[in-house]
């Protein structure tokens, strides 16, 4: 993924989203690169709720055959989630499973008066109807099954779109 | 031969005692409780981890605390959760322990919370299960005899980093009736696990195991000099029903000596913190105002012990 740069894709992200940000509007990220770009455009685009995150750990539909992930996170909502106006963010959008899990979640602590979904890329290959309202970029063809792209933050903070090949 | 509480991938398949189980899956538990703990503040207070799954908790001997946090936690992760008081049932009329758990296997349990007095027995139902190839099915050990506790054992190392962050520059101390105590030796082999270089055990002679010094712990017969200097002060209670014959004289006399007043736990360092497995004796082993005092962590043990039951229960659930 050298083409995509993740810095000029985040700017963008934030221009789609800009004119859809309103009092109720609060940001929920999902661990950990979903966190890390909702962390950014928290503070880009001035948003006055709290910042929110999400582990999805206790929610993953893959629980009962994989167990449970490696230390999961706490998941962290410091808003009233009743009638809030809130967009869910992640770095990559591929099954749509994880967008699942953290709307089963998000619902247990309130009813939101509506829920978008912003994410970096569109890597393709859903497996349940969702679809993000916020989009940088979608890939022009599907990645394969074996091929992991995810968020990477270094020490300075730069974000870059990681592709590797798992065995 | 490989650990009965653990699978062939070195993953968690029963918990039956600390003693023996590694450091990386004793921190793993911690490490998984923490994220449990904020479950208590949602609107919604369940997690669907364990949704159609079903946890019968045995118990043979009488607990309030054990199991109420068992059954909340159980619940809490969606499970539907039958609690089987066996005084007042099938063993009474001569049933045997393994066939209660057939029985109980032909109802579809899925995991067992045992509380025996015999120790040994949740490791003598883990080995049934898997001997007859029913390896779907987990055992957690909620007390054994004077075996272990692992599951308050690791309620207390969850509260001592909750409160000490780091195990490693520790001096912990355990008093009082350590021979009969199981939760003891459950806090002892997850303190040497997790690398605490100072473990005393502060007792008269008739209430510490002969040659206790073997697992690892400095012995203290005199309350002072132990106490001076440590971190963590964990009382275990006077267990009365379990004594045979004239190991103390009076409680009255016992406070006088062993119990842990306000004076005595000025000897250890000022931000040293107490704790109690409960049910607590007060005005025998422990005094009330140090009970209700700033430094005591007594509740918090409780509430920790609910988020560590989850990740255990968890941990063991999936597979």
């Amino acid at each position: 993924m050298k083409d995509l740069d993740a810095e000029a894709l985040c700017r963008q992200l934030a221009e789609q989203i800009r004119p859809h940000v309103g009092p109720a509007t609060a940001l929920v990220g999902i661990y950990t690169g979903g966190l890390w770009l909702a962390e950014r455009l928290h503070a880009e685009l001035g948003i006055a709720q709290p910042l929110g995150a999400i582990d999805v750990s206790f929610y993953r539909d893959d629980y009962a055959s994989k167990g449970l992930h490696a230390s999961p996170k706490k998941t962290e909502i410091p808003f009233d989630v009743d009638a809030a106006h809130v967009i869910l963010i992640d770095d990559v959008l591929y099954t749509g499973r994880t967008t699942r899990a953290a709307l089963n979640e998000l619902f247990d602590f309130g009813r939101p008066a509506r829920v978008e979904l912003a994410v970096l890329v569109d890597r393709g290959g859903r497996e349940l109807p969702v679809a993000a309202r916020y989009c940088a970029h979608t890939l022009s063809a599907p990645l394969a099954r074996e091929q992991n792209l995810e968020l990477q933050r270094d020490d300075h903070g730069q974000f870059s779109l990681k592709l590797t090949q798992r065995a | 031969m490989r650990n009965p509480q653990l699978n062939q991938h070195g993953e968690l398949q029963h918990l039956l005692t600390l003693d023996g189980l590694p450091r990386d899956i004793l921190t793993a538990i911690l490490d998984t409780a923490a994220p449990f703990t904020e479950v208590a503040e949602r609107e919604v207070k369940k997690l669907p981890l364990l949704r159609g799954k079903s946890v019968f908790n045995l118990f043979f001997e009488n607990s309030t605390r054990t199991r109420t946090t068992f059954e909340i936690a159980a619940k809490r992760l969606s499970a539907d959760v039958v609690n089987l008081n066996i005084n007042t049932s099938s063993a009474a009329k001569g049933e045997s322990l393994l066939d209660t758990v057939d029985n109980l296997c032909a109802m579809q349990a899925d995991m067992f919370v045992v509380r025996h007095a015999a120790s040994g027995a949740p490791m003598l139902i883990a080995q049934h299960l898997q001997n007859t190839g029913r390896d779907h099915i987990h055992v957690v050990n909620a007390g054994d005899g004077r075996h272990a506790h692992p599951t308050q054992g690791l309620l207390d190392m969850y509260t001592i980093r909750h409160f000490k962050r780091d195990f490693t520059n520790l001096t912990v101390a355990i008093v009082g009736d350590v021979l009969h105590s199981r939760v003891a030796r459950s806090q002892i082999a997850a303190l040497t696990t997790l690398g605490v270089p100072e473990v005393r055990v502060i007792g008269p002679k008739t209430l510490l195991p002969t040659e206790v010094e073997r697992l690892g712990v400095r012995v203290f017969h005199d309350m002072s000099e132990g106490l001076r200097g440590v971190d963590v002060v964990m009382m275990l209670r006077l267990q009365n029903e379990r004594m045979n014959g004239a190991l103390l004289p009076t409680p009255q006399e016992y406070y006088k000596i062993w119990g842990l007043t306000a004076e005595k736990l000025a000897l250890a360092r000022p931000d040293a913190i107490v704790m109690h497995p409960g049910p607590m004796n007060r005005g025998v082993e422990i005094d009330s105002a140090v009970a209700d005092g700033a430094q005591a962590v007594i509740l918090p043990q409780v509430t920790f012990g609910i988020a560590v039951r989850m990740a255990v229960m968890s941990m063991l659930g999936s597979r």
